[in-house]
């Protein structure tokens, strides 16, 4: 086991690296002078932009670029920006907000789409299962910020359930209505995954042993269909981690949050290649740790992955 | 049974002896389906005694498994029982509540399933599947509840019980698997057992010893079984009484000796004189040709071309052997985490020879490398060592073409009939198919060649257009033989090609493949862990045991002067292998 966890993350090494060098790759070749844009309509004095030039080692060749930044993020420094605000406070702020909402957001669709899941799947073909059939296919329909101002607009501002947008720093109750409104999909595919996987197993050959064994059906349902459906809807939320960090721009823009997703979108218009690659980084690390979390708990829940190597 | 473990049902079980254990009075069961109401079970009448034991026998369809899952109210979803009663005991179980239905299942009946291979949940271990039966039934509870399981499996053969309880499904033999079902079944003691086609999926040898098993455990418990079957040699050796269901109804019924010996109605008959045992002979196909030495006089330079041929090749002592297979061994390598690496030896240094026109039977347990033999001869994996030829030609180092006409005159047909055909294919496309891989003809030409071969495994042509899931298990296996024949091979590799079938359909396949052979001249290699079919089609039979051929003779050296003690234990597993049917 431990050998398998030591492998995964020796993985990480070699897509550390290309990952990272592939954006950097991008945000180098978009054209204009990040220099340039700095100053706007006023030109610099001609010393100015090569002093600038000169401390981000914008002379030096591609790859030279590319392994001098590797070497600071390595040696912990992430650089600053263009601005002269280092990349790590960037890092610092906005992580822990997204990580938040996506753990909230994650933590409903989870509960509430595997309870609504299972119920449909028991109740195969009656009104339960019809409606939930029904929502889900609404809540995937509709596009994340038409359904995002809706329900601002309903909860937040006509009945003040909620604050319409998260305050300074995003405490976690202001956090609440994005993270619904951020699960919403997520919940109706897992809904219907695990609908499915528990209609599948309830037909299961070793569902009627344990029926015929004389358990009660409360445990035979909990015990022996649950367990055995979970196993694809893990996959699935293991893959929505990385979704859900990466994916909130939209939720995070309507409710004025200040996340990764605003961070990324405004480093990437502004040219700022260490910001964009160090975000990218993380992002990427979040991703493979996420994977590697799933591949352990698959183990857990299946014992023929655990022992077939 | 230790003591400390009296059940609160054994008090009352001493019931008088006249009364009993289980009366099905006129049982109507059904499923609703998309196109009504489909009747499974129609008015089925049967009584088991305390202590007795009762065998359900039928092919598939028949209604038999329906009717045992009616008893203990296990019928999938849409199934429901719509008239008549089940008295267990003297109460009608039709009429009871879930919860008491509840608390029939596992303590008063028993159940142990078919197929042990999904019947047991894959994720949780063993000892935590027999020690919740335990738990439930209210048998034990805490500590004594673990002794317990480690006692129940042991009484089920499980020798090594305490240190296997935390392994999990994947990692028993069927044969394991179904002594830990038969635990469960078995754990709280009940008065009747009901097992659904207990060893269908094991090996004759591994069967024998479970069954002899099972009969010592209930015995001594004094439990009623309530067998269901398709084999009529198992019914007769572990059934004192029998019934047989044909579309849902009870069509014969009484002492199982007495039918099997005398069968009345015309299905139990045909069942009858479809069950293949020791005391049946090769089938002669009704187009063989009466005298092998059927010569073209016409042509008298070929003729004795011919002849001179025959003659040469008696002198060598070869009677043309087709394929030749000489000391071929074949080693897989198996990782074991990490960089360590095990060797397995799935076939040791097996050698024979099929002459041209005859059939081979491999006979060996699951695990002898006997499929691996056939994967080998079909080069779909290639030897480790040795060497096959095939028409005087090593076949190993072919390649591109030649391998390709290779395939062409060796074609497989495989066990499953419902896992070898893709079900998105029709009929006519997957008979055609080896036809357009190997560029054979334009399109009306296949279709009528598709047609040709349809009647040659007497299918109507009609079948052209429909899809698998529409035809039976039988149906499906005559076109896979079809689809073999297509390209007109000189031999077909049969892995255990009518393993899947039922008695009946599995006659009709043997002859089929009897009838072909005559009129087609074909060579067989015939794999199968069933003795009792080699004595219908084979020629001459190799035993593998351990991936070793252990014995090797003409078929009826073989069945008549074994000389192996493997080869002896073989036949004598063989269910009802001494019983005289009547014809």
């Amino acid at each position: 086991m431990l050998w398998y966890i030591g492998r995964r993350l020796l993985q990480l090494i070699p897509v550390f690296f290309g990952a990272t060098f592939l954006i950097y790759f991008m945000v180098f070749s978009l054209p204009g002078d990040p220099i340039a844009a700095l100053f706007g309509d006023r030109p610099p004095a001609p010393g100015v932009i090569e002093a600038i030039r000169e401390q981000y080692n914008l002379d030096e060749p591609f790859i030279v670029q590319y392994f001098l930044y590797i070497g600071g993020i390595l040696t912990g420094d992430f650089g600053t920006t263009y601005s002269g605000r280092p990349v790590w406070d960037l890092l610092v702020q906005a992580f822990p907000i997204t990580f938040r909402l996506a753990m909230l957001a994650l933590a409903f669709e989870a509960i509430a789409g595997i309870l609504v899941g299972l119920i449909a799947g028991l109740r195969k073909g009656r009104l339960f299962d019809a409606s939930a059939l029904v929502v889900s296919l609404l809540l995937i329909s509709v596009p994340t910020f038409v359904l995002g101002f809706v329900l601002q607009y309903f909860l937040a501002v006509e009945f003040s359930l909620f604050r319409t947008t998260a305050g300074p720093g995003a405490p976690i109750q202001d956090l609440v209505l994005p993270a619904l409104v951020l699960a919403s999909v997520s919940f109706a595919y897992i809904v219907r995954l695990t609908r499915a996987s528990v209609a599948d197993n309830i037909g299961a050959d070793f569902v009627r042993t344990a029926t015929a064994k004389g358990l009660p059906r409360r445990r035979v349902v909990t015990v022996h269909v649950l367990r055995n459906s979970l196993i694809p809807v893990v996959t699935f939320l293991g893959v929505d981690v990385g979704n859900l960090m990466v994916g909130a721009i939209v939720t995070e823009g309507i409710f004025n949050i200040n996340g990764v997703g605003g961070t990324v979108y405004q480093a990437v218009i502004r040219g700022e290649g260490p910001t964009v690659v160090s975000f990218v980084a993380v992002m990427v690390i979040v991703y493979m740790l996420a994977n590697l979390l799933v591949d352990l708990l698959y183990a857990l829940l299946d014992p023929r992955i655990r022992y077939a190597k | 049974m230790s003591q400390e473990y009296t059940l609160s049902s054994t008090a009352t079980a001493d019931t008088s002896a006249s009364a009993p254990l289980l009366q099905i009075r006129n049982l109507e069961v059904g499923f609703k389906t998309q196109r009504g109401f489909v009747p499974a079970v129609r008015g089925v009448d049967l009584t088991l005694h305390a202590g007795k034991t009762l065998a359900i026998v039928g092919e598939s369809g028949s209604g038999k498994s329906t009717t045992a899952q009616a008893i203990i109210n296990l019928l999938p979803g849409a199934g429901q029982v719509t008239g008549g009663q089940i008295l267990f005991e003297g109460k009608d179980l039709t009429k009871l509540s879930s919860s008491a239905m509840q608390n029939v299942r596992g303590r008063e009946i028993g159940y142990v399933p078919q197929d042990p291979m999904s019947n047991l949940n894959p994720v949780w271990n063993i000892g935590f599947q027999v020690e919740e039966a335990i738990k439930a039934n209210g048998v034990a509870q805490g500590r004594a509840a673990r002794t317990r399981t480690i006692e129940v499996l042991k009484e089920a053969g499980l020798r090594d019980a305490e240190d296997r309880l935390k392994q999990y499904p994947h990692q028993f033999s069927g044969g394991m698997r179904q002594r830990v079902l038969i635990g469960i079944g078995l754990s709280s003691r009940p008065k009747l057992l009901i097992a659904d086609e207990p060893t269908s999926a094991l090996d004759v040898t591994v069967q024998r010893t479970i069954l002899d098993h099972l009969e010592t455990l209930t015995r001594d418990f004094g439990t009623s079984v309530l067998f269901i079957t398709h084999d009529l040699g198992l019914a007769v050796e572990r059934a004192e009484q029998l019934v047989v269901m044909y579309k849902g109804r009870v069509v014969e019924a009484g002492p199982s000796a007495e039918i099997l010996a005398n069968p009345m109605h015309p299905y139990t008959q045909k069942l009858v004189a479809a069950a293949p045992s020791l005391a049946s002979r090769r089938i002669q196909s009704a187009r063989r040709p009466e005298t092998t030495d059927h010569l073209d006089i016409s042509s008298v330079g070929a003729a004795d071309d011919r002849l001179i041929a025959r003659a040469d090749a008696r002198e060598s002592g070869t009677h043309q052997d087709l394929i030749r297979v000489s000391n071929v061994s074949k080693v897989y390598n198996i990782r074991k985490g990490g960089f360590k690496t095990d060797q397995l030896k799935a076939v040791d240094d097996v050698s024979f020879a099929i002459p041209k026109g005859t059939t081979m039977a491999l006979v060996g347990e699951s695990g002898s490398g006997k499929s691996t033999v056939a994967k080998l001869v079909l080069q779909l994996e290639s030897v480790t060592s040795g060497s096959i030829t095939f028409d005087d030609r090593d076949v190993a180092g072919l390649r591109g073409k030649e391998l390709l006409n290779f395939r062409r005159r060796v074609q497989p047909v495989f066990q499953d009939p419902y896992g070898s055909l893709d079900p998105m294919y029709s009929v006519g496309n997957t008979i055609a198919e080896p036809l357009v891989a190997h560029g054979v003809g334009d399109r009306p030409s296949r279709q009528a060649r598709v047609r040709e071969l349809l009647d040659q495994v007497a299918l109507p042509a009609s079948t052209v257009n429909r899809y698998p899931n529409e035809l039976s298990g039988g149906q499906r296996q005559r076109i896979a033989i079809a689809r073999a024949l297509a390209l007109k091979p000189d031999v077909i590799v049969l892995d255990e090609a009518v393993s899947a079938l039922d008695v009946l359909v599995q006659g009709q396949i043997l002859n089929l493949i009897t009838d072909l052979q005559a009129e087609l001249g074909l060579t067989y290699l015939f794999i199968t862990h069933d003795l009792a079919v080699v004595r219908l089609v084979a020629d001459s039979v190799c035993v593998m045991q351990k991936g070793r051929i252990v014995e090797s003779a003409s078929t009826d050296d073989v069945f008549d002067n074994p000389r192996q003690a493997y080869t002896q234990k073989l036949l004598e597993a063989i269910p009802g292998a001494h019983f005289q049917f009547g014809r």
